[in-house]
């Protein structure tokens, strides 16, 4: 794990800490305090970690170490993974120690943090990682007692022969327990037995974050370690033309320029090898100041450049890829979707006879919806540490999907897989973003070429203007109203730049008779990548709006005709493979309406809206209740119902859910970013706006579901609806709807 | 390049620096206190908070040839033990997601409640609003501002 120079080590910077709740991080200094009495007999080594398997390690005094498998940036899988795995091992939360467990998918089989499904994918995985090392420990005092296993129990870290009034900690079993293989089949708890689940617990990694210890691969350091940082294009569609150091060269503390291809020539792209612009000239030097201001002094020549192809093997298989040329603008972007929206589309999905139901409608209701491009902003900007030797590919990285970037690194390193090693540093945000590990082939190229270690520093004007946004979108909802003032046909046309976000088998699919989805894209040579909840972020927000809109025009109350229209697919489903299950859809609606005292008396005169969306395998509802001052919106509170089945960790998931309510009225009110001539305007926080304290809401007030249902996911199910909840609320706010994000653009032009 | 004598969490520290390098990066480059975060480098996110005398101040704008014979406190010497009033409610309250911001925010408030020991939530919005938090812990910031007022007064 790194070399003996390393300042940065795991363990060795981290001080004793009191007990804040469990689940504490120790160093090195703790050792000096076991007393030797507390060692096994027969091993008067200084004490080490027994490990009974991959997940699990016990010391002789209790002390239990849980790996936690996947990256994390934010989602506290770091606490809910080693949960599940406690539970099942029937640990002392208490006696358990956390770390962070580096890339190595033999070991710990699935390391990707990314649509919503860490939890979800691991549960049955980490629920038998846990239960295989108790079964070890309890063989293991089987054979000290020799009695049956089955006459033993084991709880809070012991197990006990209750017969023979005995028992025995598993610090005590541990070394005899890691000498049996680990068994192939186990026994899961049932989940109405967990003392832990289902229990709020606090951040594993809470000291070390308040005291500013170094976490995120920014803050890596080693000896001789050099800064590099990458210059690219400053806009879009322009490519490296040529460049002069000379200047540049002269700079204090500067070591070496040079210019990297990312991909070699005819490399072929993986899905998530997404990168902006190949050709980059790079700055190396001791120190990032000097760096800073030595790329300032390149003289660099950009050029267009022209329209190209490229294969992409994505997960719908081989497609090429076209990137045309060109400098667009926002505006060309608007003008153009709305062009598509004339053109006929691709038929995505078609129920009944639309056309006839159109043909024959009494009213028809039609609202156009858009979104622009948004960043991910992530609040640490994207680095790398690699350092490529022949020996070995070392990296500390922060990277969402290490599996992912293994062939990508070693057919464009030219290393052999064998000898990558990639630390997962903690990550100060993913939200998508580091699911596209482009900077860790780029640090790895910077090592090889320098023969030294090197840590890649994106600036936060590199980081918010290199590409890999969320689309921006556009979109059409169309409804059939016949005399009777039934809905008798819905038609959603819809596209974006380059990717359209159409679901077109989820809800409102399979309530209508007549259905109609199309769907349309425009390439570009802006790049996209998933962000939080990719396509649902607004599709979700558009659906919930226009379903609202509807309502008020039939006089329906908005949750009561949702649930109508929820009730009517369950009875009686329209089409095929509509993706939702309408009770869970109707649950959420329910709580919240609940929770909310919706069309109570004492919330008569609230100015609210409300929204609800399946994605990611979870049910999200919220409503939102706001007030104007001085033509701003204040959110005074937000309701929100999710079902994710089994809550993992209560205090997690609520803090989840209250950050992406905050992000999603952020990006709604604010967020957006606009290109003129190929370039982004907004290049850091003084020209792009965030939501910050004073626009939060005043309250945030989160429900659970509470059934059985094996644990779905939290980071992105409760983020698309908040765009509706938001657009409905300020309709009733300003008597105005909200068709085009960012709101705050509307709100602050008159009329 | 230039000698300057720091006074950094009590300490004196000499570093040989060109005069226009930000606080922020004589601390975390070579210092090797990384506990003071790069969010932007404009002084728009407050991830560089310090406080300098007792004040707050954003780093990354703070040129080391002004800080003088200034106290500079970061993150790790806001607390030998880590248990600021403002640390110890950020835990109870569990504040963190990613964490990244936090050091900023916990600098800030610390800042903010040595000048007003009883803000009210207005007085913490208008002070915090300079600290981004990307992952939206802001109401939980709100509240754990509070708890340490309460647990200060004590």
């Amino acid at each position: 794990m790194g070399n003996d120079k390393n300042i940065y080590s795991r363990r060795s910077f981290l001080k004793v800490s009191s007990l804040t709740g469990g689940g504490m991080m120790i160093g090195f200094s703790w050792m000096a305090s076991l007393k030797p009495t507390e060692v096994l007999a027969g091993n008067t080594a200084a004490a080490e970690w027994i490990e009974l398997t991959g997940f699990v390690k016990i010391m002789p005094d209790n002390m239990v170490k849980i790996m936690s498998p996947n990256p994390e940036f934010g989602q506290n899988v770091i606490t809910s993974m080693p949960m599940i795995i406690a539970e099942e091992l029937d640990a002392d939360w208490k006696k358990v120690v956390v770390e962070q467990a580096d890339f190595n998918i033999p070991k710990y089989k699935s390391q990707f943090s990314g649509g919503s499904q860490s939890i979800r994918q691991g549960w049955q995985l980490l629920r038998k990682a846990g239960a295989s090392a108790k079964a070890m420990l309890l063989q293991a005092a089987a054979a000290e007692w020799n009695v049956p296993v089955a006459e033993l129990t084991a709880s809070q870290g012991v197990v006990y022969h209750k017969a023979g009034n005995r028992s025995l900690t598993y610090g005590a079993l541990a070394t005899a327990a890691s000498k049996l293989p680990i068994p192939e089949k186990v026994e899961l708890k049932k989940t109405t037995d967990f003392s832990l689940l289902g229990t709020a617990q606090k951040n594993v990694e809470g000291q070390k974050i308040v005291t500013g210890k170094p976490l995120f691969t920014l803050d890596y350091h080693q000896e001789g370690m050099l800064i590099a940082m990458t210059i690219r294009p400053t806009a879009f569609g322009m490519q490296l033309k040529s460049y002069d150091a000379t200047e540049a060269l002269k700079m204090p503390g500067i070591k070496n320029v040079f210019d990297i291809k990312v991909y070699k020539e005819g490399y072929e792209r993986a899905g998530f090898d997404t990168r902006t612009f190949n050709h980059l000239v790079v700055v190396v030097g001791n120190t990032t100041w000097e760096v800073m201001n030595a790329r300032k002094k390149l003289a660099i020549q950009w050029e267009p450049m022209p329209e190209k192809k490229e294969m992409v093997a994505g997960w719908g298989g081989k497609k090429e890829e076209l990137i045309p040329a060109g400098l667009e603008s926002s505006a060309d972007h608007m003008k153009n979707m709305r062009g598509m929206q004339k053109k006929p589309a691709p038929v995505l999905r078609k129920d009944g006879n639309p056309e006839a139901a159109f043909a024959k409608a009494k009213k028809v209701l039609e609202r156009t919806y858009s979104a622009p491009f948004l960043p991910h902003n992530t609040m640490e900007p994207i680095s790398c540490f690699a350092h490529v030797t022949e020996e070995k590919a070392f990296f500390v990285a922060p990277t969402q999907v290490p599996d992912f970037i293994r062939p990508t690194l070693v057919a464009n390193l030219g290393i052999s897989a064998s000898k990558l090693e990639i630390q997962l540093a903690r990550m100060g945000g993913g939200f998508g973003r580091r699911a596209y590990c482009h900077y860790m082939v780029e640090a790895g190229l910077i090592s090889q070429k320098i023969k030294a270690p090197v840590k890649l520093v994106y600036t936060r004007e590199d980081d918010m203007t290199n590409g890999v946004y969320r689309p921006s979108y556009m979109v059409t909802y169309k409804a059939a109203i016949d005399e009777k003032n039934n809905v008798t046909a819905i038609h959603i046309k819809g596209g974006g730049i380059p990717d359209n976000a159409i679901h077109a088998n989820r809800f409102p699919a399979g309530a209508f008779d007549n259905y109609l989805a199309e769907g349309w894209t425009i390439p570009s040579n802006i790049t996209i990548g998933a962000f939080r909840a990719p396509g649902s972020n607004f599709i979700a927000g558009a659906e919930q709006s226009f379903l609202d809109e509807l309502a008020e025009t039939i006089g329906k109350d908005p949750i009561d005709y949702r649930i109508e229209l929820l009730q009517k697919a369950k009875a009686n489903p329209v089409g095929k493979n509509n993706d939702y299950d309408a009770d869970r859809y109707i649950g959420v609606l329910e709580l919240v309406k609940e929770k909310s005292d919706w069309g109570k008396p004492n919330t008569k005169n609230a100015r609210r809206g409300v929204a609800a969306y399946f994605c990611h395998n979870s049910y999200a509802a919220h409503v939102v209740d706001l007030t104007m001052k001085n033509g701003q919106p204040v959110v005074e509170k937000v309701v929100s119902a999710m079902d994710c089945g089994l809550v993992v960790n209560p205090e997690g998931a609520t803090n989840m859910v209250e950050g992406a309510v905050v992000d999603g009225i952020g990006n709604a009110l604010f967020g957006g970013l606009v290109f003129e001539k190929g370039e982004p305007k907004q290049k850091n926080f003084n020209q792009y706006r965030m939501i910050r304290h004073r626009e939060a809401p005043k309250k945030i007030e989160v429900h659970f579901v509470k059934n059985n249902i094996d644990p779905t996911g939290l980071g992105e199910p409760p983020f698309p609806p908040i765009f509706g909840a938001m657009a409905n609320a300020l309709y009733k706010a300003t008597g105005k709807r909200f068709y085009d994000q960012p709101f705050i653009n509307a709100l602050n032009t008159k009329g | 390049m230039a000698k300057f004598n720091l006074k950094v969490n009590g300490t004196n520290k000499e570093v040989d620096v060109d005069p226009a390098t930000p606080v922020l990066w004589v601390l975390r480059d070579h210092l090797h206190l990384t506990g003071t975060k790069y969010g932007c480098g404009v002084a728009s996110c407050g991830a560089c908070t310090i406080h300098l005398n007792g004040k707050a101040v954003r780093s990354c704008q703070l040129p080391v040839s002004a800080a003088g014979n200034l106290e500079i406190t970061t993150i790790e010497g806001l607390s030998e033990k880590g248990d600021h009033p403002v640390q110890k409610a950020w835990l109870e309250l569990d504040v963190a997601q990613c964490g990244y911001c936090q050091t900023g925010q916990i600098m800030s408030a610390s800042a903010l409640l040595k000048s007003n020991p009883h803000p009210s939530d207005a007085d913490i919005d208008n002070f915090m609003s300079g600290n981004i938090c990307r992952c939206g812990t802001y109401l939980r910031i709100r509240e754990a501002i509070q708890t340490a007022a309460r647990n200060t007064a004590k």
